[in-house]
C-alpha cells in the first residue's frame, strides 16, 4: 500500500496553514513568531551586544549564536525535562550554520547577536519553524542580511515524497525519511540539510526540488509579516 | 558591563514614590492593563495559558503523568511547579541552568498552591502505593516587563483550571494525543500577590524600573476566604509589623481583584 | 538596459531586488550582486537620482565621531571612566575631557562622576574595532541631573528631533519638558512629573509612526500646538543632522 493520500488530506507538496508576526516580544531588539499547523516557534534577537565570555569574541566581525528550546509541555508525549539536551544543542548549532551565510556583521567586530527560540507547541518540523522565525526576527532587529532564509522539512512516507511532515507522518508504519532543509530566499542555496530515515537517491532529488519549489510560500509569510509592521497607522 | 544590566531612572522612581506617585502615572494600588488570560494555547499540554499583565507575558503549561506515589504518601498523587526565566524574555536572563530568581519564583508559587490544597492530591491516586497522577506545571517567561510573581501565580492557577486528563488505555498507558472531559480536582482559587516597597511606599504590579528601585517585597498567597497559605519576604530592607499587616491587607484585596479575571 | 523595480518609500526586506543594470548606484543598506542592487535591511526605499538607498526601520546604533550620545558610567578607571553606550561597545571618558578644573593625581574621581551617573557626551574618536572615546568639553554636554531616561529605536532619532529640531520644539511647547536626544537612542526628558509622562508618550508615538509622512503636522494637530522651526543659528547646541524628508 503506497502512501497516496496524506493523513490530513494535503497534496504531496502542500504545506500546513502558516502564519507569521513580528515584534511579539517588546523587550527584544527583534522578534517574530511563526506557526505551521500545530508547530509554533517564538524567536527573539538581542544584540549586537558584548560577547561574554570575552575569549569567544571575533575581532574581525560579529557572530550569531542560536538557542533552541522546546517548552517542557510542548512535546507530543511526556513532559520534556528543562535544560540543554544534546538534541537541542545540535539543533542550535545547525541553526547558526543555516543563518550565518546571509548575516553581515562586519561592522560589529567583537560582538554577538543572540537568537533565542522557544516552542510552546510542536508537531514536527520544529527546527525549520525555528529557522524561519529566527530569520524574521533578525530582519525585524535590523541586522544587515544579504537575503532571507526560509526553511521547511520534506521527506518520504512509504515511497511518496511530501512536504512539511507532521508527527503522525514521521511515525508512519513503513519507510519514512525526514529531510529538514533551509534555503536562501533569492538564489535557493541550501544552508541547512539533514536527513534521518530511509530514502533513495531519486527520492532525495525529488524531495529537494519540492523543498525549493515550496520555499516561496514560506518567504511570502515572512515578507508579509515584516511589511505589516510598518503599515500606516490609521488616524 | 552588559547594557542589559543598566538600571534606568532609579532615582526618579524613588523621588516620585516619596510623593506617592509612580513613574508611569499609575496609582500605587493600580495594575497595568490589559490583564488577559488566553487558555488552551498549546495542544501539546494537558492545560495551558498565556497570561498578560501590561507588557509582561508568561506562558504556563501542565503535563500529567502516571507515577508510583512517594512511600510516605502512598495514597496521594503529586504537584510540582517549575519556572524558566528565559533569555528570550529579557536581556537580563542568561542561558543555562535556573538561577536563584527562577528557583525562588517557582518555589514561592508552588508553596502558595500546595499549602492551600488547591488540588486534592488524594483524588489523584488510582491504586494505593502503585499508581497516581502527578501534575507538573511549567512557567515560562516570554516578556519580563516586571511583576513576574503575580503573572506566574495567575498563570499557574489558570493553567490548572484549563487542564483535562489524557486518555488511559486498557494496559494502563497514557495516550497524550487524546484527552477526556475530566478536569483536575480543584478545590479553590489561590493567588499570590507580591507587594513592593519603593521609597517607603507600598505598591503593586511594579515595572522593571520599580523592581530595580524596590528595597523590600512581600509575597502573600491567599484564597477567596482570605486564608493565607504562603508568604515570602524578599529584598534587602527590613519591615515593621505594621507594614507587614498593611501589605497583607493590600495583597488580600488585590488577590480578589485578580481572582475576578480568572473566570 | 537599466530598470528600477521599486518606488520611493516602498517597504523592502533583506534580499529584495531594488534595480537591475549598472546605471544605478547602491547607497546605504544596499549592495550590488552581479548587475543587480538588493536591500540589506528591513527599511524604506529612498531614490535620489541614480542613487538607491534604504532607510533602516530598525537596527543597531553604529558609533560615529561627532555624534552626541547619552551614556552611563559603569566603572572608574585610573584616569577616567568607562561608560556604557547602549551598544555592544563601552567607551572611555578621560578625566581631562570631563572637567576643566585641575584634578590632583590620585584624587577620587567619583567626586566628579560616580558609577550609575548618566551623561550627555560626544564621541571624539572611534577605531575600526569600535573602541570609543567620548568627551564632555563642549557646550550642552553635561551630567544628567533629574528627569528620566527613555530608550528608543536609534533609527527614529532624526524623526524625534525633527527638521531643524521642530519636533523637539513641538513637544517642549506642548509639555514644558526639556528634551535631549542621544544618537544612540537614549532620550533624556526633564520637567514636571506629568509633563515627562506626556512627553514620553509623544516620543513613543513618534517612534512608532516615524515612517509616516507629514508626522510633525499630524502631531502639531494632535497636541494642539503650532509647529515652529528653530533657525539653525539660534540653536544653542549643535544641530543634529537628519530629519524629515
Amino acid at each position: 500500500m503506497a502512501y497516496t493520500e496524506r493523513l490530513d488530506g494535503r497534496k504531496a507538496n502542500g504545506l500546513r496553514e502558516m502564519s507569521g508576526k513580528v515584534g511579539v516580544i517588546p523587550n527584544a531588539d527583534g522578534s517574530a513568531e511563526f506557526r505551521t499547523g500545530k508547530t509554533w516557534a517564538i524567536a527573539a534577537v538581542y544584540g549586537p551586544r558584548e560577547v561574554l565570555p570575552r575569549f569567544m569574541a571575533n575581532p574581525k566581525k560579529g557572530f550569531i549564536r542560536c538557542q533552541y528550546t522546546m517548552m517542557p509541555f510542548s512535546g507530543t508525549g511526556e513532559r520534556i525535562r528543562p535544560g540543554r539536551s544534546r538534541r537541542a544543542q545540535e539543533i542550535a548549532m545547525v541553526m547558526d550554520k543555516a543563518l550565518e551565510p546571509v548575516v553581515d556583521l562586519t561592522a560589529f567586530p567583537n560582538s554577538v547577536v543572540d537568537i533565542f527560540v522557544e516552542l510552546p507547541q510542536t508537531d514536527a518540523g520544529t527546527r525549520c519553524a525555528a529557522i524561519t522565525a529566527a530569520a524574521m526576527a533578525l530582519a525585524d532587529a535590523g541586522i544587515p542580511m544579504r537575503d532571507m532564509v526560509c526553511s521547511v522539512s520534506v521527506g518520504t512516507v512509504d515511497g511518496t515524497v511530501v512536504a512539511d511532515l507532521t508527527y503522525n507522518e514521521e511515525a508512519f508504519d513503513g519507510h519514512v525519511s525526514d529531510i529538514p532543509v533551509a534555503m536562501t530566499a533569492r538564489n535557493k542555496e541550501i544552508t541547512l540539510l539533514q536527513m534521518d530515515g530511509h530514502v533513495k537517491k531519486e527520492e532525495l532529488k525529488i524531495a529537494l526540488e519540492m523543498a525549493r519549489d515550496v520555499m516561496s510560500k514560506i518567504f511570502d509569510v515572512q515578507k508579509k509579516a515584516l511589511v505589516a509592521k510598518f503599515a500606516e497607522v490609521p488616524q | 558591563m552588559n547594557t542589559a544590566m543598566i538600571t534606568f531612572n532609579k532615582n526618579t522612581v524613588l523621588a516620585l514614590a516619596k510623593e506617592g506617585k509612580r513613574f508611569d502615572g499609575r496609582k500605587l494600588d493600580e495594575y497595568r492593563g490589559p490583564i488577559e488570560i488566553e487558555s488552551s494555547i498549546s495542544k501539546s499540554a494537558e492545560g495551558s495559558v498565556k497570561v498578560r499583565i501590561g507588557d509582561t507575558v508568561v506562558i504556563a503549561g501542565v503535563k500529567l503523568s502516571l507515577e508510583k506515589p512517594y512511600p510516605d504518601t502512598p495514597n496521594q498523587g503529586g504537584l510540582m511547579i517549575n519556572a524558566e526565566l528565559t533569555p528570550l524574555s529579557s536581556s537580563r536572563y542568561e542561558p543555562g541552568p535556573p538561577q536563584m530568581p527562577a528557583i525562588e519564583l517557582a518555589r514561592v508559587t508552588d508553596r502558595g498552591i500546595r499549602e492551600s490544597h488547591v488540588i486534592d492530591t488524594k483524588k489523584l491516586c488510582i491504586t494505593k502505593g502503585e499508581k497516581a497522577w502527578f501534575v507538573m506545571v511549567d512557567i515560562v517567561s516570554v516578556n519580563d516587563a516586571g511583576n513576574l510573581f503575580d503573572a506566574a501565580g495567575l498563570a499557574v492557577m489558570a493553567a490548572l483550571k484549563d487542564t483535562k486528563f489524557p486518555v488511559v488505555d486498557e494496559e494502563g498507558n497514557v495516550n497524550y494525543k487524546e484527552h477526556t472531559d475530566e478536569s483536575l480536582p480543584i478545590a479553590k482559587d489561590t493567588l499570590s500577590i507580591t507587594i513592593f516597597r519603593v521609597g517607603g511606599n507600598l505598591l503593586v504590579d511594579p515595572t522593571v524600573e520599580e523592581e530595580d528601585a524596590c528595597d523590600t517585597r512581600l509575597t502573600v498567597s491567599s484564597d477567596a476566604t482570605g486564608v493565607i497559605s504562603a508568604m515570602q519576604k524578599g529584598g534587602e530592607g527590613t519591615m515593621t509589623i505594621d507594614e507587614v499587616m498593611k501589605a497583607v491587607d493590600l495583597a488580600l484585596d488585590k488577590a480578589n481583584f485578580l481572582r475576578g479575571k480568572l473566570q | 538596459m537599466s530598470n528600477i523595480v521599486v518606488e520611493n518609500r516602498d517597504i523592502v526586506i533583506p534580499g529584495d531586488l531594488l534595480a537591475e543594470g549598472m546605471d544605478y548606484i547602491p547607497g546605504d543598506f544596499t549592495f550590488r550582486e552581479d548587475e543587480k542592487i538588493f536591500s540589506k535591511v528591513l527599511g524604506m526605499v529612498s531614490v535620489s537620482g541614480r542613487v538607491l538607498k534604504v532607510t533602516a526601520l530598525s537596527g543597531p546604533y553604529l558609533p560615529k565621531i561627532g555624534d552626541k550620545i547619552i551614556a552611563k558610567v559603569t566603572d572608574v578607571l585610573m584616569s577616567g571612566w568607562r561608560v556604557d553606550t547602549n551598544t555592544a561597545y563601552t567607551a572611555v571618558l578621560n578625566v581631562r575631557d570631563a572637567t576643566t578644573r585641575f584634578v590632583r593625581k590620585g584624587e577620587d574621581l567619583t567626586g566628579i562622576l560616580d558609577i550609575g551617573d548618566f551623561l550627555v557626551c560626544k564621541i571624539s574618536n572611534v577605531t575600526s574595532q569600535n573602541l570609543i572615546d567620548v568627551t564632555m568639553k563642549e557646550p550642552g554636554l553635561k551630567k544628567v541631573e533629574g528627569g528620566r531616561i527613555m530608550r528608543i529605536n536609534c533609527n527614529k532619532v532624526p524623526r524625534v528631533i525633527g527638521k531643524k529640531a521642530s519636533m523637539i520644539q513641538l513637544i517642549k511647547d506642548a509639555t514644558g519638558v526639556e528634551i535631549t536626544v542621544g544618537q544612540n537612542g537614549l532620550v533624556w526628558l526633564r520637567g514636571s512629573a506629568e509633563g515627562e509622562l506626556k512627553a514620553q508618550e509623544v516620543v513613543r508615538m513618534i517612534e512608532q509612526r516615524a515612517h509616516e509622512s507629514g508626522l510633525t503636522d499630524k502631531l502639531s494637530k494632535f497636541l494642539g500646538v503650532p509647529k515652529r522651526e528653530i533657525a539653525p543659528d539660534t540653536v544653542p547646541e549643535p544641530v543634529v543632522e537628519g530629519g524629515e524628508q
